[in-house]
């Protein structure tokens, strides 16, 4: 029994078989075939708007797939905590206008407006999750049926809401003066604040990671994942593991919100609903409760929007609801979802 | 005669409609290991269920050193020193084995990690499977990680329940052997349809037919009654 045990270890180590590395090899070069049709040099700048597409979508994505890998809540109030901390991001960038720190601003006060608006939507994103969850999800563990209503209004409130106390109209984001403009490598165009967008999402998946795989919090949670029960008997209070997942999670995707505003250069009450529909296309590609499979959703979504909003623009949002389609067939978990 | 450490007057459980626990009456001797009895649907899970707080007693009172927790959440009562091993190998899978310990340290302290060593004694797989997902142990090597976790915090009281479903004899007596040496150190409450298991593990039993406590006495007494066995546990 023990060594049966010891050859599936190692087994597992040693991994990928040839089917395997086929079907990686498939999956990572099929991206590479709109290089058919267009140039290598559009072909550069569309790669890097995707990529920071795909980190965006992964900011908010990464707090549904928690949520619902851990509480089984479908929260369809996301898309409101997203486009909360995008106004909350505009309103303060347009605070820090009058002492001069966005436009006109040198590097370090740019960084520095940007820093603050991202802490500020992450503090208004975490207190919303914290009373959403303790007023309204609790009531409706168990029920889809009550969690997809109950959030969904939610949402709505949320969002008439926002439109009283900013308004129900487009707004344009001033962007701080460093992150302005585009670098111009070998006649690629790399817009600055897409590079900006890259390195905050990786980053937030290297601190996701590190908390989930390093401390015991990240094991708390992977453990409540797989069986509450288990863990409520080993002596966690499980609940306040759900709110502070919820509260991590809502500020997540608000930070999301703001970095959206900026990437964006404008931003309106109807962005947070729109957002939560790519969100919820990556959660599904990667597999509900997945962090990793977000990522790689997120980046799935972000290119071939790009890519396909180039060739054929309506067909954009269309070719993500197909990938979908397409991995839901092949692997009806997701990406990296338990079966 | 010493207090017990854990009582039960009354226990009413229902799950859903069912009226399941129907006026369970236990209690139990510090130190000492007790075996609850009885054929398959008596309550003896549910009534360790309940204990734990993961199905509430509709009524009745469960007194653990003193103390009322009939009302209390499962890790309110696990934070109390009660160690539970539920039915069918419940580790954490995904989760390594180092992690499924850690897990189980309420405080990862230096004697948490010295009882680490204890531990790695009486089951050595745990030191070679450590850094491997629980997921790939075999059905012994499971249920070993689920009660050696319950080992890690110095619980006062720790109740198993039917450590050894589906697993092949060998296994079993390295169980009770095992259990035997966590007995010196802590109360065991143990659910157990295999009367092997039971005999050798048990000095106190309860027997639990239909939701009621309906015999008890000392297991030295019950291995040579066969009228009783006969009766509730249908072994000759």
């Amino acid at each position: 029994m023990t060594s049966q045990a010891a050859t599936v270890g190692i087994q597992e180590k040693s991994g990928m078989d040839p089917k395997k590395l086929g079907v990686w090899t498939a999956s990572v070069g099929i991206w590479f075939l709109p290089l058919l049709w267009i140039d290598p040099t559009t072909y550069a700048v569309l790669t890097v708007a995707g990529l920071a597409m795909g980190m965006l979508i992964f900011l908010t994505a990464s707090g549904l797939t928690l949520i619902f890998g851990l509480m089984d809540v479908l929260n369809l109030a996301h898309g409101a905590f997203f486009v909360w901390g995008a106004y909350v991001g505009f309103s303060l960038l347009n605070a820090l206008q009058k002492i001069g720190w966005v436009e006109g601003a040198g590097a370090a006060q740019s960084i520095g407006s940007v820093m603050l608006c991202l802490l500020a939507a992450l503090v208004v994103g975490g207190i919303m999750g914290i009373v959403l969850e303790k007023m309204l999800v609790r009531l409706t563990y168990g029920s889809h049926l009550k969690q997809i209503l109950i959030t969904m209004g939610a949402s709505l409130i949320l969002v008439e809401v926002l439109k009283v106390v900013w308004s129900p109209n487009d707004e344009v984001v001033i962007v701080p003066q460093a992150f302005q403009g585009s670098w111009d490598v070998m006649d690629v165009i790399v817009t600055k604040f897409r590079v900006v967008a890259i390195v905050v999402g990786l980053a937030v998946l290297a601190g996701i990671q590190l908390v989930m795989m390093r401390t015991k919090l990240g094991i708390i949670v992977r453990a409540g994942v797989e069986n509450k029960e288990v863990v409520e008997t080993l002596g966690y209070n499980i609940r306040r593991v759900f709110t502070g997942v919820f509260c991590a999670g809502a500020a997540l995707a608000a930070v999301g919100g703001t970095m959206w505003s900026i990437f964006k250069e404008q931003i309106h009450p109807a962005m947070g609903e729109e957002n939560l529909i790519f969100a919820l296309i990556v959660v599904i590609i990667g597999g509900m409760g997945s962090v990793t499979g977000s990522f790689l959703g997120a980046i799935m979504v972000g290119l071939a929007f790009n890519y396909v909003a180039y060739t054929l623009p309506p067909l954009a949002l269309g070719a993500n609801i197909m990938i979908m389609a397409v991995i839901l067939l092949i692997r009806p978990t997701g990406l990296m979802g338990k079966d | 005669m010493a207090e017990a450490i854990l009582s039960l007057e009354r226990v009413h459980t229902y799950i859903e409609q069912h009226h399941i626990l129907q006026g369970v009456d236990l209690s139990f001797m510090p130190g000492q290991a007790t075996v609850l009895l009885g054929r398959n649907g008596a309550g003896k899970s549910t009534t360790l269920r309940t204990i734990m707080g993961l199905t509430p007693a509709s009524s009745g009172s469960i007194t653990l050193k003193s103390q009322a927790i009939q009302a209390m959440k499962p890790y309110e009562v696990a934070k109390l020193g009660v160690g539970f091993v539920p039915e069918d190998q419940a580790v954490l899978y995904t989760l390594s084995v180092e992690e499924n310990f850690r897990l189980a340290m309420l405080t990862e302290n230096e004697s948490a990690w010295a009882r680490m060593e204890t531990i790695f004694e009486l089951f050595p797989d745990m030191k070679k499977f450590w850094r491997s997902k629980a997921g790939v142990l075999s059905g012994g090597q499971k249920q070993m990680l689920a009660i050696a976790r319950a080992f890690v915090n110095d619980h006062d009281l720790l109740l198993i329940d039917e450590p050894s479903k589906g697993l092949a004899p060998i296994v079993v007596d390295h169980l009770i052997e095992s259990i035997n040496h966590i007995k010196n150190h802590t109360t065991v409450i143990l659910v157990e349809q295999n009367f092997y298991m039971a005999s050798h593990v048990g000095v106190a039993y309860f027997i639990l037919d239909d939701g009621r406590t309906v015999h008890q006495g000392l297991m030295a007494d019950l291995v040579h009654d066969e009228g009783l066995k006969q009766k509730y546990l249908g072994i000759a």
